[in-house]
């Protein structure tokens, strides 16, 4: 029992709180939230040193024994999903000060942008299946006043179609929680994955698989439903989108990685190998030529997180020790660059006022700083050696060949081609070619903008040429979550 | 407003009306966790009285005879419940452990005062205060 692993939803709930007092001093919020994140990377860094000494450590909340009560377990997985998170919100929001308008701020920004926070560490944490639920909600009604902050007419149209999809995903969760429920009478995850193992998942707790598979594919901008994504995230500020980018669908990915590892691992043949890798195929095809048709910044980088989760899900779906690792050192990889993308994205469009990519040209001769750093992260999205991208795709690729799964890997290996071409028709139009800008353009600075994404552009970096201490502790996590007993006999101490 | 309504026996009984609904709010805010009732109805109760009172009296008039700050209100309830967990931490157990114990209270006699009470009482200022601020929202926007 530790106190302390409550702490990562404790901390920014309190915070966001107290950020309400000050809902019409920007000034006051900056520092608060500012500082308030800053302890967060802290925390979350010493609860993933504590996670890699200990394993698993549990709080069983309120004093209530698993599997009655609601269980926060933090094992090695949950640990680096905190951590990264932290590091994201913080950068995210440090882009936030520099550019997003007072009247955003004043309509509660900083709270939610905490509350949102709780809801993903929650879901990160959480032990049981009906609490991830909870957690879910609170982090999409907090992600809902967030991609509606500012009240655009787009952003009013496209919100309210991600509202209504959300809350159909959500009832859809709820249906399958009960349907469990009914099926084994637990909800409390490490029972759930004890009492499937015993009934040695019949095809009812298949089909219940699937239904999860729907939701969180949902929430994930799985093929076919993520057709809400790219339009949804246009439209918000670049600090929310690159948070929503980066950081939502990986809740999604999160559940899904945790549910199939953890509670229905006994058909990998049907659930794994078929339908997780067929659906991963479609998601990363279709994700990547829509990316390839668009002419918008954001909307490139937005199509782009759709055919990169295909690649997680796609290591899930091969389910050796390897190709998990891959996957979760994709999830690291892609959330670092596609924040640190989406944050360049909104640099570029205070340059520019444009996020159309055949009106920019030639920012490489007055913000050659910002090119550069847009160049690291959008080759290492492609997966140029010796970038963290190179490093995340390998092992995938190559355990799908080990496996004999043909057709995706070479899927993969297209879009990762069609990946460099898309990011490279970004480089081609807005850095490179004819100087479009206007004098008082090309002397708009940059500078402090690019302070909060060089860590992320950094960390791409360091990710590749660290590979091998953070690959092996990816294959630390992998073997973990592979093996449920580990998580099942910590929280129900046999 | 066309022609203004005599709503005189309206304003008569909803200050009554009123009396009972809070006193009954209040009533199932106390026998929480244990029986029926608990924050949230309570909460629930006494933002509807609130809300008639709105309705027959005139925004205006609700605002300056109780001049809440529904946001604070929704903001304090969230901190309350927060700090009440932090309690079981600093006593060494589990986060939000209840603890609860029999007090002899004068005109009450023996009463159990338990910790999960204030983090009811938290979640009673929420629900009073969002239901509030909701409404009260729609209600101003149409200026």
């Amino acid at each position: 029992m530790s106190n302390l692993i409550v702490l990562p939803i404790l901390f920014p709930f309190i915070v966001g709180a107290v950020l309400v007092f000050f809902a019409k001093n920007s000034r006051a919020q900056r520092i608060i939230s500012g500082i308030g994140s800053l302890i967060l990377v802290g925390l979350s860094i010493y609860l993933a040193v504590v996670a890699y000494q200990q394993d698993t450590v549990i709080l069983e909340a309120g004093d209530w024994s698993a599997p009655y009560g609601i269980i926060l377990v933090l094992d090695n997985l949950a640990a680096l999903m905190l951590l990264i998170t932290s590091i994201l919100a913080a950068a995210c929001l440090f882009f936030a000060f520099g550019t997003i308008s007072s009247k955003r701020e004043k309509y509660y920004f900083y709270p939610f942008y905490f509350f949102l926070i709780v809801g993903v560490n929650g879901a990160f944490l959480t032990g049981d299946i009906f609490n991830l639920f909870v957690f879910f909600e609170v982090m999409l009604l907090s992600s809902y006043v967030l991609i509606v902050n500012g009240a655009t007419k787009y952003q009013l149209r496209e919100s309210f179609k991600y509202v209504i999809l959300n809350v159909f995903g959500s009832a859809l969760f709820i249906m399958a929680v009960a349907w469990i429920y009914s099926v084994t009478g637990t909800v409390n995850m490490a029972h759930l994955s004890e009492r499937v193992a015993e009934i040695n998942q019949p095809g009812i707790v298949t089909a219940i698989a699937v239904m999860f598979f729907i939701v969180f594919g949902a929430k994930g901008g799985l093929f076919p439903l993520y057709f809400w994504l790219p339009k949804s995230y246009y439209g918000p500020p670049a600090a929310i989108a690159a948070l929503f980018g980066g950081l939502l669908t990986k809740v999604g990915i999160y559940a899904i990685i945790r549910m199939f590892t953890l509670i229905f691992h006994h058909e990998p043949s049907f659930t794994h190998k078929g339908l997780i890798v067929t659906v991963a195929g479609f998601t990363m095809f279709l994700g990547v030529l829509g990316a390839v048709s668009q002419y918008d910044f954001k909307r490139i980088l937005s199509y782009h997180i759709i055919s990169q989760v295909g690649y997680m899900v796609m290591g899930l779906g091969i389910f050796t020790p390897l190709a998990v690792a891959g996957a979760i050192y994709y999830i690291v990889h892609h959330m670092f660059v596609k924040t640190a993308l989406f944050l360049l994205a909104g640099a570029t469009e205070k340059v520019t006022g444009t996020t159309q990519i055949r009106e920019m040209g030639g920012l490489i001769k007055s913000h050659p700083v910002l090119t550069w750093s847009f160049f690291i992260a959008a080759v290492s999205l492609a997966g140029i050696p010796p970038l963290s991208g190179f490093f995340s795709k390998f092992p995938i690729i190559l355990s799908g060949f080990q496996e004999g799964q043909w057709v995706i890997s070479a899927v993969a290996l297209l879009v990762g081609l069609l990946t460099l071409f898309s990011m490279m028709k970004i480089f081609g139009y807005v850095f490179w070619g004819e100087n479009k800008l206007t004098e008082k353009q090309s002397e708009v600075s940059v500078t402090k903008l690019l302070i909060p994404i060089a860590p992320l552009v950094a960390f791409s970096v360091i990710l590749g040429f660290a590979a091998e201490p953070i690959f092996t502790y990816s294959l630390h996590i992998a073997e973990q979550i592979l093996e449920p007993s580990n998580y099942v006999n910590a929280v129900l101490k046999e | 407003m066309i022609n203004k309504p005599n709503n005189m026996m309206f304003r008569v009984f909803i200050r009554l009306i009123a009396v009972v609904v809070v006193t009954f709010s209040i009533y199932l805010f106390f026998s929480g966790h244990n029986a029926p009732g608990g924050g949230f109805i309570g909460g629930l109760m006494t933002a509807i009285a609130i809300l008639v009172m709105y309705l027959v009296f005139g925004v205006s008039t609700i605002k300056e005879s109780l001049p809440f700050n529904y946001t604070y209100m929704m903001s304090i309830g969230l901190l309350l419940a927060a700090f009440t967990g932090i309690i079981s931490w600093i006593a060494g157990y589990p986060y939000l452990k209840q603890f609860f114990d029999y007090f002899q209270l004068p005109l009450f006699g023996e009463v159990e005062l338990t910790t999960a009470l204030i983090f009811d009482l938290g979640v009673y200022l929420l629900v009073v205060g969002a239901a509030m601020t909701f409404i009260l929202t729609i209600v101003e926007d149409d200026s």
